[in-house]
């Protein structure tokens, strides 16, 4: 390797995590290079609900999100396009004894980590929520709740990266890293060598592989998301409506398209990430009843597309940012639950690590997780 | 639970139908599915009851042909499933669809897919306008409801469904105030020998030329429509010559027809979205329509137990369609060990002669209505490209500026093919506009299919339950 690499960072994978990451290492003064095989926020990052919901993200990472959701609302300021972000009232309804109870415990432990969660009755929950059906019997209600237009993520990122001065490489996959004297050579599909000082692995579903070319056993589960969405309607609902078992995500945009979600699975042949994902039909039609069990006036509407994205999961459901293992200049940040909602702040809290910046809130330490 | 079956063949126009007869005749348990009324596709389409039931005679051709396919189909295996839209198919071949009582889903050793053709407008001022409607969606209009699109109509765009539709407005006691070719006469003499294959159908052609000329209708070749005039309903249809890259001759000053209504259509696309969404391999073809799955001289796809035929596989009129349909259907037998391969070559060789002359005529026809790209160069910057999500020229070029370099990104960026088409409108138009600047329609790319394949109503999907039917999964992680 010369004497003088490049770039100081080469960030693999432009979704969320990445592009944050990469925003503020470039705005820091670093020469930085963001590779994707794709186009930007083209997998999780685009493709996700965009819902900002303090009652399904795991209660340990409420602070994180907290400040996430506080970004996302300012993205004029800080990312210099408005990404449609709205703030809205949100409601996770439990419609059983079981989840009455999963509503009371879950809205205890979010309560506690700083999330402003209220538990309400039906009455209640049918004043906030006017679109809701019958058999509501209890409803845990958060004010600091919303969405994000996700499919805008990209272009708000990769305007405020070439403003920042960063090199974009989209529709370029890198294929393997070797460490090599003051940092590291990476080889793209193209036959390409790049090299950096330090580098982050930011591939969503993929940082498993790409741990293990720098010789680490990195496991990460592949969860197959489905995501519903209707042709506009009349406004039907007001509120981000979840259910208490986290089986329903379900909002309506400002151009009155509805999005059904709440992590109905569909399956890969195979290992999804080696392509290869497919719907599962029945859950397709349950997630959907789930929706319009909720709120019945969804009945009248049209579905006009079903979709996959790929969510990474680790053993112990928590993130992976931070060093990675026997790596000084080596990091991963990914398989972050609820991890668009926090993404804007968890990578910017990495860069500020890789800057040596002392940090507001603690990484998640790969070291749990990994082997050699 | 899903009927398990040999095959299953999606679209019962004349390439679906020959294939499940094909297949059928030799013990394939086949089930034909169609979301129209009646089998019979876009040609052969089904008059309209209460013509049947006055025992009129179906005076056309097509449906002669059309009433003689219906009946030998009901005398044949094939379960024909019409009124059930495909919305969902999934490798191993799942397939599932909606019609009048419900879900319906079966498993199936092979498909023939037989999608047909969706159309082509490239936009111009106006083109949203009530009282625009397609060429190729007029004919379903004269054919289906024997109805007329309005009282002054002209009848616009390019290839022989122009004369055919002037033709039937003017049997319809409607006859159209002009029918405005965008292909100049060189283009249809150089089309002449390759129609010497199909001696009957140039006849039938005349017979509608001499229709109009008998009614008096102007027919002005190598003109294009520049604009439509009127906001809640079309008042004008302004007119102007030009050049053979179908964009207006600037020098030439444009003519204002009155009318209210406009049929227009610029050609027929493959309906490629089944073979996309079983991710077989497709290529970029201008003359056979754009799109077009990758095919074997078996119609076999890249997809094993594959198949494609007919116009959703490439443009080739509706004769080569019957012809590739049979072949299919054939080879779809000979995959399921119902056919060996000695009968199998011995069935097929005379077919693929028939489709090598069917195919001449086809797609010199489909030629003349192959894209024009220098067309939607001439796209104004506010006119709407996408009419669901109403996203005009200008937005597009902006999203192209900011660095969308692939069609899902350009959607992403701007909605364009979001709305309840999916796409199916602006497809081509927002392809060929990302084509000027990356290279190319095969850079460009293509949207990625997803299902449903058709919008679905969410009572349909639901149907009756309660909250105790919904298969809930695991909770999430507290
Ligand atoms: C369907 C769905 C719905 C969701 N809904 C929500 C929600 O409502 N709210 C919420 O907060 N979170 C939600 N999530 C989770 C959230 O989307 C993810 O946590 C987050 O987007 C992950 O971002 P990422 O940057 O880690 O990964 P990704 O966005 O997947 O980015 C990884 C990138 O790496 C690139 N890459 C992969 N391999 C290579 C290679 N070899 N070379 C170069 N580049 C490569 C990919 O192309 C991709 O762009 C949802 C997730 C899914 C899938
Ligand atoms: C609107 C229209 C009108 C036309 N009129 C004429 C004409 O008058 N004369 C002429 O020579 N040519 C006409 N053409 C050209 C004609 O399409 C072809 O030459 C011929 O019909 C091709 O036959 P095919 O079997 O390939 O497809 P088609 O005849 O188009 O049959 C395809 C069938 O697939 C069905 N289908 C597709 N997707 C699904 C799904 N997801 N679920 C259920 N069913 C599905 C459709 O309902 C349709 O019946 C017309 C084309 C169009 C689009």
């Amino acid at each position: 390797m010369s004497a003088c690499p490049a770039y100081d960072c080469a960030v693999v994978g432009g979704g969320v995590m990445g592009c944050t990451t990469a925003l503020w290492l470039a705005r820091a003064g670093m020469r930085v290079v963001l590779l994707d095989r794709g186009s930007l926020c083209r997998e999780a990052s685009g493709v996700n609900a965009g819902t900002l919901t303090m009652q399904m993200t795991r209660a340990a990472l409420i602070p994180y999100a907290m400040r996430g959701w506080e970004l996302w609302r300012t993205t004029a300021d800080w990312l210099g396009m408005d990404v449609g972000t709205r703030v809205l009232d949100g409601l996770s309804v439990a419609y059983t004894e079981a989840e009455v109870g999963m509503l009371e415990a879950r809205a205890s432990s979010r309560r506690a980590a700083g999330a402003p969660v209220e538990l309400v009755d039906a009455a209640r929950a049918r004043d906030i929520e006017p679109g809701l059906g019958d058999g509501v019997r209890l409803a845990g209600f958060c004010p600091v709740d919303g969405f994000v237009v996700a499919y805008l993520t990209g272009r708000a990122y990769r305007g405020a990266l070439l403003a920042a001065g960063a090199t974009l490489q989209e529709g370029r996959a890198v294929t393997g890293i070797d460490p090599v004297d003051g940092g590291f050579a990476l080889g793209t599909a193209d036959g390409g060598r790049v090299e950096a000082r330090r580098v982050v692995l930011a591939g969503g579903v993929w940082i498993q592989e790409m741990a293990s070319w720098l010789g680490v056993r990195l496991p990460i589960q592949c969860l197959v998301n489905q995501l519903v969405v209707t042709e506009r309607l009349p406004p039907v609902m007001r509120t981000i409506l979840g259910v208490a078992n986290g089986k329903l995500s379900l909002k309506q945009f400002d151009n009155g398209t509805v999005l059904v979600g709440g992590g109905w699975q569909g399956i890969g042949r195979g290992d999804p990430r080696d392509g290869g994902a497919e719907i599962v039909p029945e859950n397709v039609i349950g997630n959907l009843q789930l929706a319009v069990h909720a709120v019945p006036r969804l009945r009248d509407a049209r579905v006009l597309r079903v979709w996959l994205g790929y969510e990474a999961e680790t053993a112990d459901a928590m993130p992976v940012v931070g060093r990675l293992p026997g790596f000084d200049d080596a990091w991963v940040i990914g398989s972050v639950h609820s991890g668009y909602t926090s993404g804007p702040y968890i990578g910017r809290l990495l860069a500020d690590a890789i800057l040596e910046r002392e940090l507001e809130r603690p990484l998640f330490d790969p070291g749990r997780l990994a082997g050699r | 639970m899903p009927d398990a079956i040999d095959l299953l063949v999606l679209g019962a126009g004349p390439a679906g139908a020959a294939a499940a007869l094909a297949a059928a005749e030799h013990g394939a348990r086949t089930v034909m599915v169609d979301e129209a009324l009646a089998p019979g596709g876009q040609v052969y389409r089904a008059p309209p009851m209460d013509h049947r039931q006055l025992g009129q005679r179906a005076l056309e051709p097509e449906h002669r042909d059309g009433e003689a396919l219906r009946r030998r189909l009901q005398c044949s295996g094939v379960e024909v499933a019409t009124r059930h839209r495909v919305w969902s198919l999934l490798p191993g071949f799942r397939v599932h669809a909606i019609g009048p009582a419900g879900h319906r889903a079966w498993v199936a050793r092979a498909v023939v897919l037989a999608t047909g053709t969706t159309e082509r407008v490239v936009p111009f001022p106006g083109w949203t306008t009530p009282g625009v409607i397609g060429l190729a969606a007029a004919t379903i209009l004269l054919k289906s409801q024997g109805a007329v699109p309005g009282e002054r109509v002209v009848v616009a765009g390019c290839g022989p469904l122009l004369a055919a539709v002037g033709a039937g407005l003017v049997k319809a006691g409607r006859a159209p105030v002009a029918v405005v070719d965008l292909a100049g006469r060189g283009e249809w003499l150089r089309a002449l020998p390759a129609m010497a294959a199909r001696p009957d159908l140039v006849r039938r052609g005349l017979g509608w030329l001499a229709a109009l000329r008998r009614a008096g209708v102007p027919l002005l070749s190598g003109h294009g429509v520049v604009a439509v005039e009127g906001d809640t309903r079309v008042t004008a249809v302004r007119i102007a010559p030009v050049a053979s890259d179908g964009t207006p001759r600037a020098e030439r000053v444009a003519r204002r027809l009155e009318a209210d209504a406009l049929v227009i259509g610029h050609g027929l696309v493959p309906a490629t979205e089944a073979t996309r969404l079983l991710e077989a391999d497709h290529r970029f073809v201008a003359d056979a329509g754009g799109w077009i799955p990758v095919l074997d001289d078996d119609c076999a796809t890249s997809v094993a137990g594959l198949f494609a035929a007919g116009d959703g596989s490439g443009l080739a009129g509706a004769a080569a369609a019957r012809l590739q349909g049979e072949i299919a259907g054939l080879a779809a037998a000979r995959h399921l060990g119902q056919l060996d391969e000695g009968r199998y070559q011995h069935t097929v060789a005379p077919l693929r002669q028939g489709l090598a002359r069917a195919r001449r005529f086809g797609q010199a026809m489909a030629r003349l209505t192959a894209p024009r790209p220098a067309m939607v160069g001439t796209i104004a910057a506010d006119t709407v490209v996408c009419r669901c999500e109403d996203v005009t020229r200008a937005e597009i070029e902006t999203a192209i500026a900011s660095g969308a370099r692939e069609m899902n990104q350009l959607k992403a960026w701007t909605r364009c093919g979001m709305g309840p088409c999916q796409g199916r409108m602006c497809a081509e138009t927002a392809a060929s506009l990302l084509a000027r600047h990356v290279g190319g329609r095969e850079a460009a790319g293509q949207w990625t299919a997803r299902a449903p394949l058709r919008p679905l109503p969410l009572a349909d999907m639901v149907g009756e339950f309660g909250y105790d039917d919904i298969p809930m999964p695991e909770p999430a992680p507290p």
